[in-house]
Formats: C-alpha cells, structure tokens, sequence
C-alpha cells in the first residue's frame, strides 16, 4: 500500500477540485446525520468525499445483511454498530476529517441535546414517524438557526426524475417524490435511495457554500 | 371563512382550530409536519392554534424509506 497522504496533501487536493474558496466552507462544515440506513450512509459517504470537515453520525443499530442492497456498509460490517462501521469507511476515503459517533436511538427527548453542535440536521430515518417526531423536535426546541434537510419518498423503481428538492421554508428543505413509501408496498433499492441521499447532500453542501435556493 | 390547504381553497363555516382541522380531515398526527403562512407548527401548539381567513396552510405527509 502507499504511504497515506498527510492532511495537507489531502486539503489541497480537495482545493484543486473545489477551489480553495469553496473547500474552506466545506472544511469548516459541521453536520449531523439522524439515521444511518440507506439515506444516512450515503449521504455520509458524499459529504466525507467533499471534504465536510465535521460530522455527527447517529444510529442505534447495527449492520444487518439485508442492508446490504442499499447501504454504503460491506460484508466484513455486519453485525457492527453503524456508527462504528460508517467511521471506519469516511476514514478511509479522508483520514482527516472530524468524526463524532452517538450509537443511540434518537427520541424527542433526546434530541435537543444530541444536535447542539451542528448547524445542518440532516433527517435520514427509516419510518414515516421518526421524521415526523424529529421535524417536530426541531421546530419545538431547536436553535432558529439551525436547517432541517429531510426526506420523503424514495421507494421503487419509478423515474428518477420524481425526486426532487422543495425548499419548504428557510429552516426546511424537504428531498424526495413524496409519495413512494414503504407503506406503498414498494421496496427500497440503491438506485433511487441513493438519488434522493444525494439530493440531500447537495441541498447540505450548497448550504455551507451560502446558497439558499433548492 | 377561506383558506389555502395544500394549494387548494377550502371553506369553512365556522371557527376551527389546527388540532380541530387535523382531525376533521382525517390526518395522521404522527406522520405529519404542517406549515401555516410560512412557519411549522409545533405538535403541541395544534390545539390552540386557531384558523383565520386567507391563511395558507402546508400538511407534509411523511411516507416511509431510507
């Protein structure tokens, strides 16, 4: 194996593609992530490759082999907290970023404390009233100047063009069709999961480098 | 007394709140985040949270996935 890079060589490489004006937002980013399923994981793995200098993953469980048809998790992970196994591949990808890990379940009364160090959320849960729980612990008790980037609808194999980013107000930006859940009884798959998880991780970048439009 | 839900206008004849029209309409609480004239609306703030002429209200039905 090559030697690893150092941290220097690692940012200015980041700056020869994003230019340095951009990378310096992106390093200085702090972002939380609820959830590290199929949404959770990839959003994590693009904002590690953008160099988003912070992240806060969370999640309660552990890797199961059915999450390997959509998650960023490989074969030597299951059975492993999320948290731990999710670090392990950012680290890979850039050594140098700043990982913080909670292997917890996020409740409505816990979530005030767990996000008070990052100025995006970014919403990835599974169930339909974890994101609603959690959207309403955010507009109940979280700072005014903090964002919410959730998600709604991803499930099946319908066009990718349904998925889309709505900006709902200046606090929350909703990624998704809205419509295709589980409760639908269409399945998740990489593809359109992976769809909507980058729109959230553009949605996310675009806010550290101060655009405001969806 | 008119006003906007998702786009569309709805009337009503008379007073209603938040919590009342959540009901009404047969939402699911736990899966919903509404915005009125901009803002969400905390869950708690629902039941005295009355409806006023020409306001315009968003209901996010959330659908499982991730």
């Amino acid at each position: 194996m090559e030697r690893i890079p150092t941290r220097e060589e690692v940012y200015e490489a980041l700056c020869m593609r994003h230019t340095s004006e951009v990378q310096q937002k992106l390093s200085a980013g702090h972002v939380a992530i609820a959830g590290l399923g199929g949404l959770g994981s990839t959003v994590a793995v693009a904002l590690s490759r953008a160099g988003i200098g912070h992240l806060h993953l969370i999640d309660f469980d552990r890797v199961d082999l059915s999450n390997l048809n959509r998650q960023q998790y490989r074969i030597k992970d299951l059975g492993r907290y999320k948290t731990e196994a999710l670090q392990e591949i950012i680290m890979e990808i850039n050594p140098y970023l700043e990982i913080k890990t909670d292997t917890v379940k996020i409740t409505a009364e816990n979530a005030k404390q767990l996000f008070t160090g990052e100025s995006i959320i970014c919403e990835a849960f599974d169930q339909a009233v974890e994101k609603a729980m959690l959207t309403d612990v955010f507009f109940e008790e979280l700072s005014r100047e903090k964002i919410l980037v959730a998600a709604s609808g991803m499930a099946g194999a319908a066009t990718s063009n349904l998925i889309r980013t709505r900006k709902i107000n200046s606090r929350f930006y909703l990624c998704g069709d809205e419509t295709a859940g589980l409760e639908s009884g269409h399945s998740l798959m990489a593809p359109r999961v992976g769809v909507c998880a980058a729109h959230e991780a553009n949605m996310i970048l675009r806010l550290l480098i101060g655009e405001t439009e969806a | 007394m008119t006003i906007e839900v998702n786009g569309r206008s709805e009337q009503f004849s008379e007073e209603i709140s938040l919590s009342g029209f959540v009901k009404a309409k047969g939402y699911d609480l736990t899966k919903i985040a509404v915005e009125l004239n901009g803002a969400i609306i905390p869950k708690s703030q629902y039941a005295c949270c009355v409806l006023k002429e020409q306001d315009t209200l968003e209901i996010v039905t959330f659908v499982g996935g991730g």
